[in-house]
């Protein structure tokens, strides 16, 4: 379906809807429906990316740790308490009396034989950076155990906050990997009693889901989560009352539903920006021209018009709400004239053609910049790829400019962005000593305040030479039925635990 | 006829080799595959553990060698997206697919031979001119708006029926009525269309001449020759509706082998991808060979013909 035809359609269908008049949500039968567009991948959490899987996956497991956004702190979970014991070393007394989905009783084993087996790489983790901080995990008692670090990673309490699962030993070494998915059994507030992989979830509330959990409280009994790929379809059962829940709805039509559901629009730790390469000799390696371009770009005008809701324009190459990202840097107002000025001092009064790889990010946000950029002379040469081949194509040095988005994994600390980038490895093609520098002494230290500063010295750079275009934060929408409270979060884990009806 | 066969079956053979290597070396040229596999924030060092760990590293016609070997034994390995066997998969998925397309087949079949011989008995006439209309915006209207106007009025305004899914046969209504409305008019008009030139023929009139009524001349002796055209018609309609139509069963979330290929192919999940292309195209292969032998069973002189 071309993008023309989907939008008329869109428009179609939303003014047909705007008469319907909405039915009630299942409130009734205390069942709240779920769409997701995209197939949930297994419920085995190391092996999968998809957000939609994610989500699923921590309504029915726990982790040690759980990250309070609000507080920014982190609360025990299967961890009743845990200590740093060594430089490499921490120590995890672990809850008693929790109870695993199939009766198990959750002790030392269990994160034994989970973190153990996860961390080594013939169990292909997803994600190797989630896991390969972990050297050596040791049950001390039946409910103490120590975790001692590969490697010096700032990143690993984040990890513990529910990210790494624990699975329970038996059933896990009898069936693996895969039984995890086929099967999936946790210590979480959901469990999972029906799956039709990729189509249809059906969760239920775990009775017995241990006192004083972070999780706790859930007040829903059922969640179906169905797949739903069209979203003019997920509109059309959200408003019959056939679902409760919907997310991911772009600006245009959040704007169109809003008169007939909740629409709830809320930040994501998801950051768009415009990676350069600095090859000798190409206009990029002047810093002049790397500035005139992030001046000539209206990026707030790109944001009103295309991003909308809870969208912000970023000052720095990370999300404002990430530990360590600093504001105070360098940054580049929207002025074509001073641009131009810049041009014409780099000796490039007259402009230059640039190729733009584009992946992952919506074609007409790519045009308007290429549009502000045609007004200062420079002639942005758009190429639109698929995510594998845009990245391949930048790790093998071919892009000069390489637009797309980046996630952090949904994880409120820049460990998880700037070191991709910037500290030496596969996607940073710069290889900035002193960055690298930096930011390794950030991702490695265990001293917040030694952390924050490095990150920020790393930032003023990247800011001062101009060496990305920070663009946006994005934004998710959400349709709810009016009879569900729901709070959204910036790392796009839907927490129905949380969920209640109005 | 036995020779007939056999010749058509070895053609049959060698198109669906080629059509999977060439599908597989397309795959290739779309992009690194593991970099699809490891997902938007895989690092470079996740992507190399992916392209270890499915033996992406190893040259294309080895890894293609492999794949075909295994899979004309039945195996199709496991799906990179759901790790579970592509069998598996493709086995929950196909029967949404076969039903939505065997009914909305037989539906169109059944409608658009009757509408084809009356339209055909009095050209320009009230029938006809209806039949007309059926086709012009049957063909005309993008099946895709066809499906969501119908959710819209049918599921939302009046609720009669469910918007998606198939939980019920009820989910199935309105994805085959829509189904339907696009396959019927091409096969009505070439109904038509043979009829009205077998209806001139002198054997006809000759049948007339002998007495014969109306219903035996159309039945018995125009029909069988009239509908030589739609049967190989009506093998690739079924073949389109078999091979999944995406756009309908992403509109009424009905989860079928068109939409697991879109999706599959979107995530590099390779082995289910291969897997569908090579089932598509024996489905095709198949209804051609099958359409080519029954119009040598119609028609006599087609037997013969080199």
């Amino acid at each position: 379906m071309s993008k023309t035809s989907r939008l008329l359609l869109s428009s179609a269908a939303a003014l047909l809807l705007a008469s319907a008049s909405p039915a009630l949500a299942d409130k009734a039968s205390n069942t709240l429906n779920v769409a997701f567009s995209a197939e949930p991948e297994p419920l085995d959490t190391y092996k999968i990316a998809g957000r939609e899987g994610l989500i699923l996956a921590r309504h029915v497991y726990d982790g040690l740790l759980y990250k309070d956004l609000e507080s920014g702190t982190f609360k025990p979970a299967l961890a009743e308490s845990w200590e740093q014991t060594g430089p490499l070393t921490m120590e995890f007394t672990l809850r008693k009396g929790v109870k695993f989905h199939n009766g198990a009783d959750f002790t030392a084993d269990d994160v034994v034989a989970t973190l153990g087996a996860v961390s080594d790489p013939a169990y292909g983790t997803r994600y190797a950076i989630s896991v390969d901080w972990i050297g050596k995990v040791e049950k001390l008692d039946s409910h103490k155990v120590r975790i001692t670090m590969a490697k010096p990673f700032a990143g690993a309490i984040e990890m513990l906050a529910d990210a790494l699962p624990i699975y329970p030993q038996a059933e896990f070494a009898a069936t693996g990997s895969e039984g995890m998915a086929r099967n999936p059994v946790g210590t979480g507030p959901y469990r999972l009693v029906e799956q039709e992989p990729g189509v249809r979830y059906v969760l239920e509330r775990f009775a017995d889901h241990y006192a004083g959990s972070p999780k706790s409280g859930a007040t829903i009994d059922r969640i179906v989560v169905r797949t739903i790929p069209e979203m003019n379809t997920q509109y059309a059962e959200l408003m019959s009352g056939a679902l409760d829940w919907i997310w991911r709805i772009p600006p245009d039509q959040a704007a169109q539903l809003e008169s007939r559901v909740q629409v709830v629009s809320a930040p994501i730790i998801r950051i768009s920006f415009v990676n350069f390469a600095l090859q000798d000799g190409t206009p990029l390696a002047d810093k002049r021209v790397r500035q005139a371009i992030l001046h000539a770009v209206n990026r707030q005008a790109i944001v009103d018009a295309f991003a909308g809701g809870a969208s912000e324009v970023l000052k720095a190459a990370c999300n404002p709400v990430q530990f360590g990202c600093a504001q105070d840097v360098t940054t580049y107002e929207y002025a074509p004239e001073k641009a131009k000025a810049l041009l014409a001092e780099a000796g490039l009064a007259d402009g230059f053609t640039l190729p733009m790889v584009f992946a992952a990010m919506p074609r007409p946000v790519a045009e308007a910049v290429a549009a502000d950029l045609a007004k200062v002379g420079i002639t942005l040469q758009l190429d639109e790829l698929q995510y594998a081949a845009g990245v391949g194509k930048w790790r093998e040095g071919q892009v000069p400019a390489f637009f797309s988005n980046w996630g952090s994994y949904g994880i409120g600390d820049v460990v998880f962005t700037l070191s991709n980038f910037f500290g030496g490895g596969a996607d940073d093609l710069l290889k900035d000593p002193e960055l690298t520098e930096w930011l390794t002494l950030a991702d490695t230290s265990t001293d917040p305040a030694v952390r924050q500063e490095a990150y920020a010295k790393a930032l003023k750079k990247i800011a001062d030479e101009a060496l990305w275009m920070p663009m946006y934060g994005f934004n998710v929408n959400y349709g709810l039925s009016n009879d569900l409270s729901f709070t959204p979060h910036p790392d796009e884990f839907a927490r129905f635990w949380q969920a209640s009806w109005k | 006829m036995v020779s007939y066969l056999f010749r058509r079956l070895v053609v049959a053979f060698c198109v669906c080799i080629a059509v999977s290597m060439l599908s597989f070396g397309l795959m290739f040229m779309a992009g690194d595959p593991s970099i699809a596999i490891a997902g938007q924030g895989g690092s470079a060092a996740d992507a190399e553990a992916v392209r270890a760990a499915y033996g992406f590293d190893r040259p294309f016609l080895v890894q293609y060698l492999d794949w075909i070997g295994s899979a004309l034994l039945g195996d199709f390995g496991q799906s990179i997206y759901f790790h579970i066997p592509v069998t598996e998969i493709i086995g929950n998925r196909l029967p949404v697919t076969l039903q939505l397309g065997a009914l909305s087949f037989g539906l169109a079949l059944v409608l658009a031979v009757p509408l084809g011989i009356a339209a055909a008995l009095k050209p320009n006439g009230l029938v006809d001119r209806l039949a007309l209309v059926l086709a012009v915006t049957g063909q005309a209207v993008p099946s895709f708006w066809l499906g969501l106007m119908a959710i819209v009025v049918f599921g939302v305004w009046y609720g009669l029926v469910p918007i998606s899914g198939a939980d019920t046969w009820r989910g199935y209504i309105l994805p085959v009525v829509v189904l339907t409305y696009s396959a019927l008019p091409a096969m009505m008009r070439i109904t038509r269309s043979g009829m009205i030139d077998v209806l001139a023929a002198d054997y006809i009139r000759t049948a007339y001449a002998k007495g014969l009524p109306l219903r035996i001349v159309v039945l018995r002796h125009a029909l069988r020759n009239a509908v030589l055209p739609l049967v190989s018609l009506a093998a690739v309609q079924l073949g389109i509706l078999l091979s999944g139509s995406i756009v309908i069963e992403s509109v009424f979330a009905l989860n079928g082998l068109g939409r697991l290929a879109w999706e599959s192919l979107l995530r590099a999940d390779l082995p289910v991808v291969q897997a569908i292309i090579l089932i598509l195209s024996l489905v095709y292969v198949v209804l051609t060979t099958a359409s080519d032998l029954l119009n040598a069973m119609l028609d006599p002189r087609i037997r013969g013909a080199r």
